[in-house]
């Protein structure tokens, strides 16, 4: 079971973190809701979350909670651009689909 | 797949429901938009990489171009670019001083000038709306969703009549407006000096046209402006016009056509933006004629032909800690705002005024725009901690005219926004029905001497006693610094009320004319106080005396009644004059005059109210 960030998107953690001046690192998760029954949780993590699962990528601690991982077990979390656009992209192998903007999915 | 942002913790947002805000600022020359992206506040580009749009609007007949490609044509078509439209927001044809030798067609408007293009007469407000409808096109873009709103950055001066014409383009390009903010504030927030410790910080923001010095007190949370002052016609471009002189003096060039004229000025930029790192810089051009020019321009030159051009932003600078009362060693730091002030010879200046390094790591160009993004963030519910809640001050001061042409703060200058205040006045004269309520703006203790925003009346007061009427009159400012006003008279309940549009704006020398006025005139304000105070008693006094005259004139012999006439004559005649107190003597002596009469209509009134009357009933 492991969840991990790309290169790219530690970095781009590291960076935000720092600028930010405190935090531990992220905590990622999924939450019922959205056109698709699930939607992702991506939140900066000031302490480290009792219970979570902890995993290391690049230098970044990222957390993920019990009962979220089976559904996001496997992902890893890509730092993207797409035109002017910018930021993080879930490659969640569980998802078998998705709503158009890809913001929630099921499993 | 969506691209998500890293969220606070515990504030991850429902899927297409981000709450999506950016931060504005809408200059005079060029105009930018930043947002808070994963924690972080960062300036939107373009898709050409470029994050500065310039604030120039082009109308065709059948399109309107807005930023490097109407720069671009503001040469071969100057009737129908426009730039520098934020001097003209807020404010009537009569405000304008060079609008003869300005290119634009101006149409005076009630309200707001206009200018006459080829796609028709456009306002300044519809014109800034189109800059700011690319700015937002350019933030759905790279946000990929709607805006849920902005912070729109003005000038610390800029008066109710230009914000709200600000507010209204943003409404006009579709922007939810969140709060519109100082510039030299949002500035600070960028450099998270409001959450430093308390102190009066500078601002100093050289622009491409124009210079800004704004002196800001930090307490609670708050942020109050001391003072501002400025040169509305200085910046970056003076410093390339020395330039580009020099250079014509090197190349001993003929006059020069309007091409070879603007490569100059444009070599002469790119040289000045080449010594901002380096010693010297070596300046080569080729102009139509033939004629060649090859020199080396050192940093020291480049320094002492712009001396003076410095120089001239300390004159402002000076005076904006005078009008503070503070001197240079109560400045707890100095922010750097503004593409110019990357020249070395700028920062050395402000360092040496100020004792002081300036705070430069932040893109003096950005800053403005990144300190309303996060402005904005906060707004928009995207932090937990909402003690970060930023307050702002109303810049000069909001009253009514009373009687005798007297100013009448409601609200002082410096009131922390938004605010609500009321005050109750009264009626002057017996049976009064109706009042007007005279709305001002300004330090000055005469009416004249201040800004006029509005007028309104309020009618149906019933007939009473000169003195009995309750008319509470309330000033209502919301957290842009917009005011409405509302006058109610408690015993009926009649309302009357008006949302303050003023119909001109106030030049920026003119906001600071008016404040340091406000100083200097202090004296014969208080002077001019005083008579008008006199003015007004005498009057009542002479109205009150003959209305009683008339009606109990028979409790009078003939030689008091011409002893009374005599006092009333003297009084008037020393009203014509302009000594408070001959007049103040003359009312001590029209009452003396009138004692004795008093006393006998009282008795008479005590009689009539009594006869008939057992004397028990008084017991």
């Amino acid at each position: 079971m492991a969840v991990t960030l790309s290169e790219r998107a530690a970095q781009h953690v590291s960076n935000f973190l720092a600028k930010r001046g405190k935090g531990v690192g992220i905590r990622l998760g999924v939450r019922t809701t959205g056109c698709s029954g699930m939607a992702y949780k991506l939140e900066f993590a000031d302490a480290v979350p009792e219970g979570d699962e902890q995993f290391e990528s690049f230098g970044v601690k990222v957390f993920v909670d019990p009962k979220s991982l089976p559904y996001i077990d496997g992902t890893e979390l890509d730092y993207a651009r797409e035109g002017l656009n910018e930021g993080f992209k879930f490659n969640n192998p569980n998802v078998k689909n998705e709503c158009g903007c890809g913001e929630s999915f099921n499993v | 797949m969506a691209l998500l942002q890293i969220s606070e913790p515990g504030m991850s947002t429902a899927p297409h429901q981000h709450r999506l805000a950016v931060g504005i600022d809408l200059g005079t020359t060029n105009s930018l938009v930043a947002t808070v992206r994963s924690g972080l506040a960062v300036v939107l580009d373009d898709a050409e990489g470029h994050s500065l749009l310039p604030s120039v609007v082009r109308y065709q007949a059948d399109r309107v171009d807005v930023g490097y490609a109407a720069k671009r044509a503001q040469n071969v078509d100057p009737h129908n670019t426009i730039v520098s439209v934020k001097r003209f927001m807020g404010r009537g044809l009569a405000d304008i001083q060079d609008a003869a030798s300005s290119p634009y067609r101006f149409v005076d408007a009630p309200g707001m000038v206009q200018i006459k293009t080829v796609a028709g007469t456009k306002s300044p407000v519809e014109v800034s709306a189109e800059i700011l409808k690319v700015l937002r096109a350019r933030a759905e873009a790279s946000l990929g969703g709607e805006l849920v709103g902005a912070v729109i950055t003005v000038p610390a001066y800029f008066d109710d009549a230009q914000r709200q014409a600000t507010k209204d383009a943003a409404q006009l390009a579709g922007l939810n407006v969140l709060r519109l903010l100082n510039e030299p504030t949002a500035a600070a927030i960028a450099y998270g000096l409001d959450n430093a410790s308390e102190g009066v910080y500078a601002v100093y923001d050289l622009g491409g046209g124009t210079f800004d010095i704004s002196i800001l007190k930090l307490s609670k949370g708050v942020f109050e402006v001391l003072a501002t002052n400025g040169d509305s016609a200085l910046g970056g471009d003076d410093f390339d016009q020395r330039v580009f002189c020099w250079m014509v003096e090197q190349g001993r060039f003929q006059p020069l056509s309007a091409n070879d004229t603007r490569l100059l000025l444009t070599k002469a930029r790119d040289a000045k933006e080449t010594l901002t790192e380096h010693l010297d810089v070596r300046i080569t051009a080729v102009l139509s004629t033939g004629e060649m020019l090859d020199a080396t321009l050192t940093q020291a030159d480049f320094n002492a032909m712009t001396a003076s051009l410095v120089n001239k932003t300390l004159a402002p600078t000076r005076k904006a800690l005078r009008d503070a009362g503070l001197s240079v060693e109560e400045i707890k730091g100095v922010v750097m705002v503004g593409g110019s002030t990357r020249m070395p010879c700028v920062r050395h200046a402000v360092a040496d005024f100020f004792k002081q390094t300036p705070l430069t790591n932040l893109d003096p160009d950005k800053v403005v725009a990144l300190g309303a993004a996060m402005q904005a963030d906060v707004l928009a519910g995207n932090r937990v901690d909402d003690d970060w809640l930023l307050l702002d001050v109303i810049p000069l001061s909001l009253g009514l005219e009373t009687m005798g042409g007297l100013t009448e703060k409601v609200i002082p200058r410096n009131t922390t926004i938004p605010t609500a205040r009321a005050q109750d006045f009264t009626t002057f004269k017996d049976g009064q029905t109706a009042m007007s309520v005279h709305v001002l703006q300004g330090e000055r203790e005469l009416a004249v001497d201040c800004r006029s925003l509005a007028r309104f009346e309020l009618r149906g007061i019933p007939p009473m006693v000169a003195g009995a009427a309750r008319i509470r009159v309330t000033f209502q400012v919301d957290a842009d610094g917009l005011l409405s006003v509302s006058a109610r008279e408690q015993s009926t309940g009649i309302e009357a009320a008006v949302q303050v549009k003023p119909s001109y704006g106030l030049a920026d020398e003119e906001i600071t004319r008016m404040l340091k006025d406000a100083f200097t005139h202090a004296k014969d304000d208080m002077r001019a106080r005083a008579l008008n105070e006199q003015l007004v008693d005498a009057q009542g006094l002479i109205a009150a005396t003959r209305a009683a005259m008339a009606e109990d004139g028979a409790l009078l012999s003939e030689a008091e009644t011409a002893m009374i006439e005599a006092a009333i004559t003297d009084l008037e005649k020393r009203m014509a004059g302009s000594d408070h107190s001959a007049i103040k003597r003359g009312i001590e002596a029209l009452n003396a005059a009138t004692t004795e009469f008093a006393q006998r209509r009282m008795d008479q009134n005590v009689r009539r109210a009594m006869a008939g009357q057992k004397l028990e009933t008084f017991g």
